[in-house]
């Protein structure tokens, strides 16, 4: 496209329709909440599931119903039909609509609606935060998510993570009268600006061995070996470095723990499910899509990331006797998994296993946040007003409280661990799959010794709930629409499990659709 | 042949029952959770028999056959279906889980409805192993099999059953692990998940061997072999009776099943080129912890080791590669199942009244239990091998193959018979005769209806099969041909 067009052509808003809807949404909020004098914030709240609806029936129908018929072509079992790839861009290449980007912004609403139903009682117990800015400050950091996901351009990219981040960072401190959460922002925020940092200098060094920001332009130049291949290494290096600080990988991954223990429960659960979707989607926007030539030098940089996530995640989590601090670093550990998949895509030079070892890859992180939403979701259940369950003894003796919830927990750790018939396992499988096609037996040998690691405190938190006695006698109450959603999230934990096929070809599918380099 | 699909009532019937279990019974009323339980179990068992009235004898071929397609992505195939092996262990299964039961009745008192219901599905997650002709369908259910036992170890187990649980799970995990990543291997090799693909399939001998030593890691473990069956005797101490049952009588059976199916028609030159490690390791499993039974003071401890020493004969039987050795290591299994099945019944029995295990705690119980006395003596019999009973068939059978195979080999096996009589009957005679040892031994009351009924039951399996071995071996003959000529085969090219 040349600088001619580009002045003349008027931007397509269509692509980003669902993106604009929110951000009005989230302006409408807060100046419905300035009015409002509802102590439960009932508006508010309303207001941001009405804007993830209506964001998902416009992503859904946008881009000519792409998503939509992929839904369909998938039930049917049929995913092969009619694959185009259909990708539009908009405002200038800086933005791009496919299916990939339309399946994740989806899954980042259903994400983000599930951790708002959850956090509702909890909210509402706590003053500070039941706010409208908490409602807003969501909506935002999912319009960051959309952006990131929908990026084409590295300043698009730039500004999504920024977007995300600085709501992030205030929804950590909101419980403000909080020593631990007003540290963990002060940490977070930190590591986070230090981490935008690398990221921007990364991608100056790109412009200035490409001079281009655009990613796919990037991607023709460096085909055409019309960069400087050193400074694009370097760039790779500091580009691979903060998006690692933001997927919360060793050894980026200091913050992890600690905001996920400070910060308030509620918060953690936003953190420790969509934002990891978004992330993967900058992994495969800026790595695969941008910098699929210098894949031999960012694979070998993942398996590092991976193998010292995967150790320190596992071993780490083991000492953990707080229940946040413990999915922190489960986090991490499967942070390190997923990415095994992603470095087994190019191999000797050929990308012949790049669509199986990405969609293993996609498929491990909608499943971990589908576990991560239902473990969270269990501690926000057992979390009352002035009592937050973030210990693992909290959970002691549930199985004779609660047998359901009990069950949901271990559903979630299981699947966590790797074992069927729960999802997790198919996730785990799908990646070692491509490990070993890529011809790296060892490091799957490495990553199923850790696994085994892993399974030791998934193991203990089920012992705590089955085997313990109770540590307190009081009943469990929760409001019916949450109750319903968990159980519905363990359901699918367990269905997804016993019928694995249709998210994978829907993983494998968007991928295929959406890739170009 | 009915158009029923038998295998997948054989799976699921236990498992949707226990989940009726698990839906309807309430903490309040167990009586419900039990009886449901019992009829679920029943239901399961029922299901099977056609399975036996149905097999054609004739053919070595899978029969029954089922297969849907799962997961396309992976080319994962719902598949199942049995020949003359499997289908033994599908019927031994459905009637233990029966006897588990029943066994838990009166004795399990705290969360009913969830101690039955882990017994159930676990009992379909075992007939699933045995039923799979899918690699990946076999792995998920020999790894789903691990949570209800984990469960029932660790919630209705003795004082250090959170140890015992942990291990059993974290050591049979890691075997397993090492078993996906050579099933991966093998998919990706030859693109289909078929276990009879894969046994057809050429494999270089360096390939094998390591195939063979993962299959090892996994099934090694569960069988369990010398050195790595450490776990056994601290999950059968502390599971509860149900457990113990189930975990010798189909749990250790997994691990030789798998020998059958996986090891030695996969990799059969790697299975000849460590026969004389598997052999090695089975004659130390039969002597040096038979020597380690008859030290025992605890009786579930004893018969833990003793059911090592009886699965040592198993793959003894196995790798000395004759019809007459993997018949009688067959027919060791399932008359293994019926007996220390029996023997942890007895225990439980007795750990019902007097709430020890250790032997120094009996003596005279003959005195007091008479009918109970005359059962146990039969099983301890059996599990000794003698004459008539189950147990002596197997291993008169690998005995006659290993003097074959070589004179020492032969003798180091026959050792058993020596042992086997020696620490059970050793065991038998502290416990139950003599005079009455102390009061609560004197405050022993008789069998009830119920423990008759179960005794009866299993005394019905252990005489049957030793007084008729044919019922069972002619199932399994054409089958047994068939895996001997797979091993026999090269896969070399």
């Amino acid at each position: 496209m040349t600088l001619a067009e580009m002045q003349f052509s008027v931007p397509d808003l269509g692509i980003a329709s669902a993106e604009i809807f929110v951000l009005a949404m989230a302006c409408l909020i807060l100046i419905v909440d300035a009015f409002a004098r509802d102590k439960r914030r009932t508006a508010a709240y309303a207001l941001t599931q009405l804007a993830l609806a209506g964001a998902a029936i416009l992503t859904l129908a946008g881009n000519s119903g792409q998503l939509f018929h992929a839904f369909g072509q998938v039930l049917a079992d049929d995913p092969a039909s009619g694959s185009v790839k259909q990708i539009s861009y908009t405002f200038g290449e800086m933005y791009v609509g496919d299916l990939m980007g339309s399946l994740l912004k989806f899954l980042v609403y259903v994400s983000v609606a599930v951790t708002l139903s959850y956090s509702r009682a909890y909210v509402q117990g706590r003053p500070d935060m039941a706010r409208g800015e908490f409602y807003a400050l969501g909506l935002f950091a999912t319009l960051g998510m959309m952006v990131m996901i929908s990026a084409s351009h590295f300043l698009t990219v730039y500004i999504g993570i920024e977007l995300l981040s600085l709501s992030l960072y205030a929804m950590v401190a909101m419980n403000r009268d909080s020593v631990a959460a007003t540290e963990a922002a002060m940490k977070y925020f930190v590591l986070g600006a230090l981490a935008s940092g690398l990221l921007l200098y990364g991608m100056s060094m790109l412009y200035g061995a490409a001079g281009t920001l655009e990613i796919q332009a990037l991607s023709q130049r460096l085909f055409a070996d019309e960069a400087n291949g050193i400074i694009v290494s370097f760039g790779l290096v500091f580009l691979v470095a903060g998006i690692a600080f933001k997927l919360g990988v060793a050894p980026f991954h200091m913050w992890i723990p600690d905001v996920y223990h400070g910060a308030p429960t509620a918060v953690a659960l936003f953190i420790a499910s969509a934002p990891k979707l978004a992330a993967f989607a900058v992994v495969i926007r800026v790595l695969v899509n941008g910098l699929i030539v210098a894949s031999p030098d960012w694979q070998t940089m993942l398996i590092i990331l991976s193998v010292l996530s995967m150790a320190i995640g596992n071993f780490a989590a083991i000492a953990q006797t707080s229940i946040k601090r413990m999915l922190a670093y489960s986090a991490i550990s499967h942070m390190g998994f997923m990415l095994l998949g992603m470095s087994a895509g190019v191999v000797a030079g050929n990308p012949r296993l790049i669509f199986s070892a990405y969609g293993s890859s996609m498929f491990y992180v909608v499943t971990y946040v589908l576990a991560s939403l239902g473990a969270f979701g269990t501690i926000l259940m057992l979390s009352r007003a002035g009592f937050e369950a973030d210990e693992i003894s909290d959970f002691a003796g549930l199985n004779k409280r609660n047998a359901w919830y009990a069950a949901i927990m271990m559903m979630m750790m299981f699947s966590m661990a790797g074992i069927p018939f729960f999802v997790g396992f198919f996730a785990k499988f799908s990646v070692l799959q491509a490990t070993v096609a890529a011809g790296r037996l060892w490091l799957a040998l490495a990553a199923i010794f850790f696994s085994l690691v892993g399974a030791y405190y998934y193991l203990r938190v089920v012992k705590v709930m089955y085997f313990d006695p109770p540590a307190s006698a009081e009943p469990i109450e929760a409001a019916t629409d949450a109750k319903l959603l968990l159980s519905a999230n363990g359901l699918a934990i367990a269905l997804i499990g016993i019928f694995p096929n249709a998210l994978m070809m829907l993983c494998a599918k968007s991928l295929v659709d959406s890739i170009v380099f | 042949m009915s158009g029923l699909p038998l295998l997948s009532l054989a799976v699921w019937t236990p498992i949707f029952s226990g989940l009726i279990v698990l839906f309807f019974g309430a903490d309040r009323n167990s009586p419900l959770a039990r009886k449901l339980a019992l009829f679920g179990a029943l239901a399961g068992l029922f299901g099977t028999l056609p399975l036996y009235a149905g097999f054609d004898t004739a053919t070595p071929a899978m029969q029954f056959v089922e297969r849907l397609p799962w997961i396309r992505r992976f080319d994962v195939d719902y598949h199942l279906g049995v020949d003359g092996i499997s289908m033994l262990f599908i019927i031994l299964n459905s009637f233990i889980t029966v006897i588990v039961v029943l066994a838990g009745w009166k004795v399990i008192e705290s969360k009913v409805a969830q101690y039955n219901a882990a017994f159930l599905i676990m009992s379909g997650l075992l007939n699933g192993i045995f039923a799979a002709l899918d690699g990946m369908l076999f792995y998920i259910f020999f790894e789903a099999s691990l949570i209800p036992l984990y469960l029932i170890i660790g919630v209705w187990g003795g004082p250090r059953r959170v140890y015992a649980a942990f291990k059993f799970f974290l050591f049979t995990l890691m075997g397993s692990l090492l078993l996906l990543v050579s099933l991966i291997y093998l998919y990706l090799d030859s693109g289909s998940f078929a276990i009879l693909d894969w046994q057809r399939m050429p494999i270089p001998l360096e390939t094998q061997k390591w195939i063979f030593l993962a299959f090892l890691a996994a099934f090694a473990v569960k069988v369990p072999m010398w050195p790595v069956h450490t776990w056994l005797p601290d999950a059968h101490v502390e599971a509860p009776t149900g457990g113990s049952i189930v975990l010798a009588a189909i749990a250790l059976k997994l691990g030789a099943y798998g020998f059958v199916r996986f090891s030695l028609p996969i990799a059969p030159d790697a299975s000849h080129a460590f026969s004389g490690l598997i052999l090695a390791l089975s004659l130390i499993a039969v002597i040096y912890i038979g020597f380690v039974a008859l030290a025992q003071e605890d009786m579930k401890k004893l018969v833990a080791y003793s059911s090592i020493a009886h699965m040592g004969f198993v793959t003894l039987g196995f790798f000395l590669f004759s019809a007459l050795s993997v018949e009688g290591a067959l027919v060791q299994m399932i008359s293994h199942g019926f007996v220390a099945g029996a023997m942890f019944y007895c225990i439980g029995v007795m750990y019902d009244r007097v709430h020890s295990r250790q032997i120094a705690d009996y003596g005279g119980v003959v005195n007091t239990m008479p009918k109970f006395a005359a059962f146990f003596m039969l099983f301890a019999m059996a599990n000794a091998g003698l004459p008539a009973t189950s147990g002596f068939v197997g291993e008169f059978m690998v005995i006659l193959s290993s003097v074959k195979f070589n004179l020492w080999v032969g003798f180091a096996a026959a050792s058993t018979m020596i042992l086997g009589a020696a620490y059970t009957l050793w065991m038998y005679k502290r416990v139950v005769f003599g005079a009455v040892g102390n009061h609560h031994v004197a405050g022993l009351s008789d069998v009830t209806g119920r423990e008759f009924l179960v005794l009866a039951l299993l005394a019905a399996g252990v005489l049957g099969m030793g007084l008729y071995p044919q019922a069972f071996t002619e199932i399994m003959h054409s089958s047994v041909d068939e895996l001997l000529r797979h091993v026999s085969v090269s896969k070399i090219q």
